[in-house]
This record gives structure tokens, sequence and C-alpha cells, in this order.
């Protein structure tokens, strides 16, 4: 399609659809005014449902407020809460729980995005079919996928017991998934690595396709073995997409809540208490909500500081 | 980026490699999809053969799932079922098979509704608030106008149970609790966000000139913006729709926080499936299959443009 | 794709339509909603409910959510001043905090005028469901489910004569329902992988569950046996010496032995479901549950009739007790609909409705039902539903109960589920828990 073709059949094509009684007191709209028309809205309503309730959190986080006592005394308590979280051992432990899942899911979901991605740009037959099916378990619902896996780890008549227990030979109801302190933060980890090593495949993919042929062929010229294509080429071409993969799943999976909640509700004991199931206990169990509120603002600081990382990274992974 | 995807020509891979490699792919992707297959082949199972060791794969389908979804049931001595009336329909057939009788309807109906109208509802609120910021932000000077699309993206970075926080102080002042209309307008939020940055993305690739004839022509910004580009958007909209849609149909934190019956939704609904002793799974298989099969049509409807929706438009294939 | 787009901004524009009309007005036809937990006796009111429509054409809607959710979901309808539920019948524990946030409505006047009197009704439930502050006749729920823990066992293998002599060769005693925890523990430690008609069976099904209140109604019963108390009674909300004196610790042991020795592996967050579970399918020998459930085993056609037997909570060296469970019904304070949801609660409390309620599987808590001559013979389990309910201790039925509640929870189930620390760790951890709360209410 050229310019010209549609520059000039567009107009005739719209000529008779707009009556000019609509059109005319608009015709005085600036664009200045039309931005801002445009944009307004949007803004408007992040600010109604984001950025008040953003200060009214950090007002609250300064006070004892108890959202299950609404008519008792609300007192300042200064910086209390935030003094208390930071000394608080079960806080850093929901801490640590949430690093070991973060650091542990990344690692898996990348080398097995990135091999399944290097695998599927070998472009066999049917890949893009193939790629589809892959896809489909990031788009399911955490929560439904955390409820339905816990029915695939029962010990006795689970799918995944079962099937670990015919290929190694152990008894299916010897081992719970869920149910064992040393098993349970794995459990959890092999759930988020089904559901979003297609997520990392599909970005690296991605990756692997914006390397140009040609650098390639002047290698094989060069007469460079596969593997110096590999590490000189593919993987440093390849890594500002895999960089963003891993940000983004490390944001999302600092924030998890859905999948981990169903699974094992933070538990056995507090071993998969990861720090969004604390903050929940404490905001919607203990009805601790100046404390919550505390801890939720410096969640929310972590978290900016990871976005503002992740979206300079944006922007590099943009300019190329 | 280049985007520029020639067939390899030196370098393509040998016949043998692309063949190992399809086979490993293939491989995983049908190990990836047995979960989801067994919880589709759950669903048709009656409850002895859900938790049947060792698990059945080959079994009697039976529809007692979704019959256990659909209504609420009591049990009731045998002395007493002798005395009712025979049962007239297949589905009472059925439950008086296990020594209960039908009490009513259950609640998912209900719950399926919510999940619809919330889900549809928001999408559509965020896609047409999102268009036209997304065409503000894409074609006018806008000051601060990183900075504007840096908060737009950032207030999707905050974790949901410290959004819920305030949100549930503010809807318990102004009475949008567990009301559609409070859903709607919390998942719009969420949503706008990415519906501004996928669809800034769509309507940067739209070549200006397109807009600028039409005014030279005589036409005003706004009836150039509807006729010029909106129907040029038309595909960047409908897939931004349908990723708002995936999100707001998935959406768990919010809706367990902020629901509690009429304006629940599915995911919050579906782990409250209970039978008499544990969660029922057949009938927990059955909502769960219900719920999954919009989603794999999405999926398919979508694959072009998935890349793009989970980057928030950054790598566009 | 463009097709799919009008297509879906018309049920989009049709959705957001419904979601305003339907947020606004109410079907002008009469209708309630009662809330409750989703278990046996709340399908035991569906089906005694339908009376009630019958009788005032007002119909009933219901809300059920399972009991590991129940406390989470309904607290948080009340704080969030919900109208979801016009009556809602709530745990036992609410009632201080349901009282002072004022989410239900105080039933004293409603009572004098309708002539229900609470003398009519078992005085440990009327205690336990109705009354803030405890012993004070403000009454702010109408008992509507009495219930405590209770024990199943079961009655066949027990009266094996192989398994009987085996048991008194090794005990010097008959194989009978405990009368101790002591005895329990051995009893259990018998039936524990033992092989039992081809299957492998446990000795005894106890909670664990940790993200409600599962280990904490588990645990007191064997706490306030070895001499556990909440607070000095001497001086209220002084728990050092009671929560952690040295009786308590060696109870909270035992229940961790307990759990170690003699339950089935996978029990790590097992609430009731879990034990019914376990138990209908034959897997243990004896189990812990609450008394609501024991109507529905007891007609389960694999493990009811007569193989099922029943026992209350056993002794323990410094008492016996038994943890009280069970419900009042309330009127939500936010409801639009009161003078239907009293309506109910009127009806509720006459006694031949309160008949049929423990006929068709409810347990009534009034005098003129539970005190019938016939009532102990009516069931198997009525005569040690009848002892339990005059040992019953309650947990804290204070405001900030959710949060007394989840230090417990996660104290003992460190201790007893993932293994951490000591008893008495655990037990000095949860009196600086505790103490915190009340400090920072100003209690203490």
């Amino acid at each position: 399609m050229t310019e010209t073709t549609t520059s000039s059949a567009l107009p005739e094509k719209l000529a008779g659809a707009t009556p000019e009684v609509i059109a005319r007191p608009i015709r005085g709209l600036s664009d200045k005014a039309i931005a801002w028309f445009f944009i307004g809205p949007t803004i408007l309503l992040l600010l109604a449902i984001n950025i008040f309730p953003l200060i009214w959190t950090i007002w609250l986080s300064f006070t004892n407020y108890r959202a299950n006592r609404p008519n008792a005394e609300v007192k300042m308590v200064g910086l209390d809460w935030y003094h208390r979280i930071l000394g608080d051992g079960d806080v850093w432990l929901a801490m640590q729980t949430t690093a070991h899942f973060v650091v542990w899911t990344i690692i898996i979901e990348t080398v097995l995005g990135f091999g399944l991605a290097w695998l599927i740009d070998k472009k066999f037959r049917g890949h893009g079919l193939w790629t589809t099916v892959i896809l489909i378990p990031m788009m399911l619902s955490p929560a439904v996928v955390g409820n339905f896996w816990t029915f695939l780890y029962q010990p006795q008549s689970g799918l995944f017991n079962y099937v670990v227990g015919f290929l190694t030979g152990i008894d299916p109801s010897s081992f719970q998934m869920l149910g064992s302190v040393r098993l349970s933060p794995w459990a959890i980890v092999i759930v988020d690595a089904w559901m979003w090593t297609p997520y990392v495949m599909l970005i690296c993919l991605a990756g692997l396709r914006s390397i140009p042929d040609y650098i390639y062929e002047a290698a094989e010229v060069d007469r460079a073995s596969p593997w110096r294509q590999f590490w000189s080429i593919t993987l440093p071409m390849a890594l500002p997409f895999i960089m963003l993969a891993v940000l983004f799943r490390g944001i999302e999976n600092f924030k998890m809540f859905d999948m981990v909640n169903l699974l094992t509700g933070g538990g056995p004991g507090s071993t998969t208490e990861v720090v969004s199931i604390t903050l929940k206990r404490q905001a919607f169990e203990s009805w601790r909500t100046g404390y919550s509120s505390a801890l939720a603002i410096i969640l929310f600081v972590t978290v900016f500081g990871l976005a503002n990382i992740y979206v300079k990274a944006l922007n590099r992974v943009k300019q190329r | 980026m280049s985007g520029l995807s020639q067939a390899h020509s030196v370098v393509a891979p040998s016949t043998a490699t692309r063949r190992i490699a399809g086979a490993i792919v293939i491989v995983y992707a049908l190990v990836t999809l047995i979960p989801l297959l067994w919880i589709i082949a759950t669903s048709f199972k009656t409850p002895p053969d859900s938790i049947a060791y060792p698990p059945k794969i080959v079994f009697t389908p039976s529809l007692e799932g979704y019959v256990n979804l659909f209504t609420t049931r009591t049990r009731q001595s045998p002395e007493m079922l002798a005395q009712l009336p025979p049962p007239t329909t297949w589905y009472d057939k059925l439950v008086r098979s296990r020594n209960m009788v039908i009490a009513g309807p259950s609640n998912v109906i209900p719950r399926f509704v919510n999940s619809i109208i919330i889900a549809f509802g928001s999408t559509f609120l965020a896609v047409f608030l999102g268009t036209l910021a997304a065409y503000g932000f894409s074609r006018f000077r806008v000051p601060l106008k990183d900075d504007l699309l840096f908060f737009i993206l950032s207030t999707r970075m905050m974790p949901p149970i410290a959004v819920a926080i305030p949100i549930y102080l503010m809807y318990r002042e102004i009475g949008l609790t567990d009301t559609k209309l409070g859903m709607i307008l919390l998942y719009t939020a969420v949503n706008v966000s990415l519906a501004v940055w996928l669809l800034k993305g769509f309507i940067d690739e739209i070549p200006r000139e397109y807009e600028e004839a039409a005014m030279i022509d005589g036409y005003t910004r706004l009836q150039a913006f509807r006729k010029a580009v909106l129907p040029q958007a038309a595909t960047g909209i409908a897939a931004t729709a349908i990723f708002c849609l995936i999100f707001a149909w998935n959406e768990y934190a919010f809706a367990v926080l902020l629901t509690s019956g009429n304006a629940q939704t599915m995911p919050p609904f579906i782990p409250f499936i209970i039978g008499e002793g544990g969660q029922d799974w057949p009938a927990v298989a059955a909502a769960t299959t219900l719920f999954v099969i919009p989603i794999l049509v999405f999926t398919i409807l979508l694959r072009k443009h998935l890349l793009r929706g989970i980057t928030f438009g950054a790598v566009r294939k | 794709m463009k097709k799919l787009l009008t297509i879906a901004s018309a049920i989009g524009t049709a959705a957001l339509l419904a979601g305003a009309a339907t947020g606004e007005a109410r079907a002008a036809d009469k209708q309630i909603t009662l809330c409750w937990a989703a278990w046996d006796p709340a399908n035991a009111l569906v089906e005694l409910s339908k009376d009630f429509t019958k009788e005032t054409g007002i119909g009933m809607k219901f809300e059920f959510v399972p009991w590991t959710s129940y406390a989470d979901r309904f607290l948080n309808e009340l704080n969030s001043h919900g109208k979801l539920c016009d009556l809602i019948i709530g745990d036992s524990q609410w009632v201080g905090g349901s009282a002072e946030n004022g989410h239900y409505v105080k039933l004293n006047d409603f009572f004098d005028k309708e002539k229900i009197s609470m003398d009519d009704f078992v005085k440990a439930t009327v205690v336990g469901y109705s009354e803030w502050p405890k012993n004070t006749p403000n009454y702010w729920a109408l008992p509507a489910m009495a219930d405590a823990v209770g024990w199943t066992y079961r009655k066949d293998w027990f009266a094996r004569p192989e398994l009987q002599k085996e048991f008194k060769e090794k005990y010097g005693r008959d194989l009978a329902p405990p009368k101790t925890y002591d005895e329990l523990k051995q009893i259990a430690e018998f039936f524990q992988g033992r092989d039992i008609d081809g299957k492998k069976v446990y000795g005894a099904y106890i909670f664990t569950e940790r993200g409600s209140e599962g280990i904490t109604m588990g645990v007191t019963n064997v706490l306030y046996d070895y001499g556990f108390q909440y607070d000095d009674p001497a001086k209220p909300y002084h728990m050092e010496g009671f929560v952690n004196s040295p009786e308590a610790v060696k109870g909270l042991e035992f229940y961790k032995e307990l759990y170690t020795c003699c339950t089935a592996p996978g029990m790590t967050n097992a609430y009731m479901s879990e034990g019914l579970d376990a138990f209908k399918s034959g897997q243990v020998a004896m189990q812990m549950n609450w008394f609501a459930f024991f109507p529905g085993l007891y007609k389960d056609p694999n493990v009811g009739g007569d193989k099922i037997g029943f026992f209350p909570n056993p002794a323990g060296p410094d008492g016996h007790f038994t943890q009280l469970g069970g419900q009042g019904i309330s009127v939500v304070a936010y409801s639009d609909n009161q003078p239907e949801a009293l309506e109910y609660i009127k009806w509720f409390a006459q006694p031949a409705v309160q008949q049929k309620w423990w006929e068709l599987g409810g347990y009534s808590a009034m005098k003129s039902v539970v005190e019938a001559p016939g009532f102990a013979a009516s069931a198997p389990f009525a005569p040690d539903f009848l002892a339990s309910m005059n040992m019953v201790k309650d947990f804290w039925a204070e405001p900030s109960y959710a949060q007394l509640m989840q230090a417990m929870q996660k104290r003992v189930s460190d201790y007893v589920v993932a293994d951490q620390g000591t008893a008495k760790e655990a037990l000095d951890g949860l009196v600086k828990d505790w103490t915190t709360v009340f400090e920072d209410e100003g209690k203490m």
C-alpha cells in the first residue's frame, strides 16, 4: 500500500459519513485541548484508584489504625511500625523465603526457557503450532492453577506423586510435596516453572530471531565452531532479551500471592510464607492496618526500585 | 528492532538437528499439557474414580462432576429416600444413586455471570480510556510525557495486596465493597496501564500521514482520529482488549479480598467448591474446565500478539 | 479480529449497564441471605428452612464457605460493612469483636418482645455464642448450633477378637475407647502401620491445619487437660506461667508426640474435611472431629452404622475438658432486611423447629430438645455430646480474636508440624505475641 492511494481514497470514502453539525463545535478544539481531553480521564482514574489510596496508605502507616476497629481512637505512632518491621525476624524470614523462590524460579525458567527457544529457533516443521501449545499454561489463572495443582500433589492419589513414584520406584504415599517442610518450597517452584517457562521462552525466542543471519554467515566464513558461535554471537545478542524476561519474572514473583496462597497458604508452618502472604495475614486476618500499611510501603519502595531498573532495561532493548 | 527474518542460508540447521530439536520441543509441550488434560479428564470422573489409586487413565465417563457443580445436595437416609417419588430427570437419578437429593441450584451460575460482567465491563472501559490516552501520548507533545508513561506503568508494579488495603477502606466508605461496579473500576485502573502502553505502540506504527492527509482534506483532528486512525488500529485494539479480558478473567487477589458474594468472580469461588468431605474434585475440575475454555480460545486468537502483550509492547515481533 | 472487536465492545457495554443496574436496585420480592460454613449441618439447614419459606413467603438464599476460609471470608465481609449476609451464623469467638464494632444487632429488646428466653438454652452455649461481655445479659446471637470436639473410632476393628487379645497381652487392659490421653496414645500406637483387611492403617487423626484455626482447635483439647489456662483467673490478661506453665509445655509436647507417632502421612495441613476423608476411606482407627459431623458419619454407607463408635475428648493429668465449637445466629447490622432476618430468628427459636433441627442433623442448643427424656437414646453420639457440652472451654472471644488466633496458629504449627524449636519456646513466644496484642489494645 502506498501513501498516495490512501490519502486520496480516504476522504472520498469519508465525505458523506460525518454530518457537519456534529463536526462544527469540535473543530474549535486545539490539539493541546484534545491531548488533555484524551489523556485526562486515564490520569484521573489512576489518581483516584492508585495515587489517592497510596497517599492514604502512607498516612495509615504512621497510625495505630485497625480496619476491624473503626470506632477506636486513632493515634499517631510515628515510625514505630517501620522500626518494628525492620526488626521483625518473621518479616525477614518471609523476605528470605521470597528471595529463595524468586532466585530459583528465575534460574530454572531461564535455563529451560532459553533452551526451548533455541530449539524452536531451529524451525522444525510445525514449530508454530507447538509454540502455541507450550504457551497455554501461562495464560491460565494462577489461582486456578494453584488450586488444581494441589490435586496433582495429593500424596496418595495425586498424579504427580504417582508419576514420580512410577519413575523412581519410591512409594507415592511416602512423600508430600505440599506437606513436607523440605519439599514444599520446591513444590511451588515446580508449579511456577511449569506456568512461566513459556513466558521466558517467548521473549528469548524474540531475542534469537532478532539476530541477523549475516552475522552467522560471517562467522561461518571465519570458520568459527558452532560452540564459539553460540557463546560469542547467540548468547550476547540475545542477552538483553533474557535480562528483560528475568526482570519481568523477578518483579512478578516478588509480588507472588495467588498461586502460593492456594497451594500451601504459606505452610507447613511458615516454610513457604512469602512476603505477600505475610502482608495478607497482617492486613486481612490480624487486621493490623497500620503495621501492614508500613509493610506495604516498604514493599512499594522495593518494587519501585526494581521497576526503575526494569524501565531502563526496557528502553535499552527498545533502542536496538 | 530489525525484525527482518530471512531464511537461513549458509547457517540453516541440518535436517537431523531440526528433527531432534522438534522431538524435544514436542515432548516438552506434551508433558506440560498433561496437568491440564488431567483436570479436564477428572471433570468427567466420578468422585471415587477421581481419587482412586493408582490414578485411573481409563474410566467410564460420568457427568456427576458437572451435576455436582451446578447443584447443592443433601444426604438422606435410605428410609427417607424410599418415601420419595422416583427421580424424573437423569441428574436426579444420578444424585439419588449416591443417597442424596438435590436441594437447589448452586451459586456457580451467578459467579460465572459476575466474571463475565466484570471482565467485559472493565475491558471495555480500559480499552476505551487506553485508546484515547495512547493516541494522546503518541501524537501530541505532552509535558512530562515520559514521567507520565512511567507513572502509568508503575501502578501495575504494586503488589495487589498492598493496593487492596486502602481500596478496601475506600470502598467501605463509599459503599462499593462487593459490588460489580467497584470491581469494574478497579480492574479498569489496573488494565488501563497495559492498554496505554500496548496501544501507544500500535498507534505509533500507524503513519501520521493518514491523519494529516485527512486533515488537509478538511477533517478535524477528532474526525481524523475516528475515521483514519481507529480503523487502522482495530487489530491492535482487539489484541489489547483480549489481554485486558484475560487479566480480569484470571484475577484473584483483589477478588478474594474485596468481594464475598454479590460480585464474587470464578477464581476465588472455584476453591470453595466442596463436597461432603474435602474439595469435590470432579466438580472443581468441571468448574476449572468451563473457566479455562475461553482462555484457550483467546490464546489461539492472540498467538501473534502474545509477545507484545506480555512485555507491555516493549518487544514487537 | 475486527468483528471480534465489535462483538466485544457490544458485550462490554451491555456488561457495564448490567453491572450498574444490579449494583443498585434489589428485586422487590423478599429474600434474605444466610451465611455459614459449608458442611453437613448447613445442608440440613437448607432443608429445614424450606418450612420457613412456606410459612412466611420469605425466600432464603445461602452463602456457605469452606471452614478453612470461613473466618477469613466473613470477618472480612463484616469489617467491610458488606450487605451480602442478612443473617450470619458466626463463630463463637467472633462475638466480642462483632458486638464492640457494631457488626451484629443487639437482640435483647427483640428477645423481650418475642418472649424468647435465654434460660431455655444450654448455659454453656449462651455464654459461648451469645454473650458479650461474657457472663452478662447482653445478647448478640441466638444459640444455633451447639458443638464441641469429640472422637470417632472404628468399633468393628476394636471388636476383633485377635486384636482384643493382642492388645490385652501388650497393655494389660481391654481394647476399648480411651478414657485418658495416655490410653489414646497407646491405642493409636497399637494401630499405627497395622495391616487391616490388606490395607495399611494409622492410629489417630488430629487437627494440624495452619491457615485458619485448625491446629489450635486441636491442640487446645490436650492443653486444657494438661493444665493450660489462658490467663491468671485473679489477674485478667496476665498469661506468664499460665499459657506457658510446665504442665502446658508437657501438653504441647504430647500433641507433637501424638502427631509424630500415630498419624497418617500427609496430614500436615489437615482439618475437618481431611479427617472425614481419612476416616471414611478406612485409613485411621480414631478421629478427632466436631460433633457436627457425627450424624453424617453415622449415615455413611462404608464406615457408618455398626462400624462406628464415639467417645468424648479423653482426660489428661490436670483435668477433663474439650474445645467448644458451635455458633450462634446473628442479624447483621448492615443488612437492609433486618425485619425479615429477625422473623427468621423468631421462627428458628420455636421448640418444634429446634426438635426438627436435631432430627435433620443439626445440634440444637435448646434445653427442651437436649434434656428431653428420649434425647440420649435418639442417636449413639447423643450421650457423649451431652457430656462434652458440660466440659467445654473456648478460645479467646476478644475483639482481637483473629490476631490472637493467628499467633497461636503460627507458634503451634511451627513447633508441631514444621519441627522448629521446643514446646517451651513456642509457648513463651505465644505469651509474648499475646501480650503485644493486649498491650496494643490497651488492656494491659
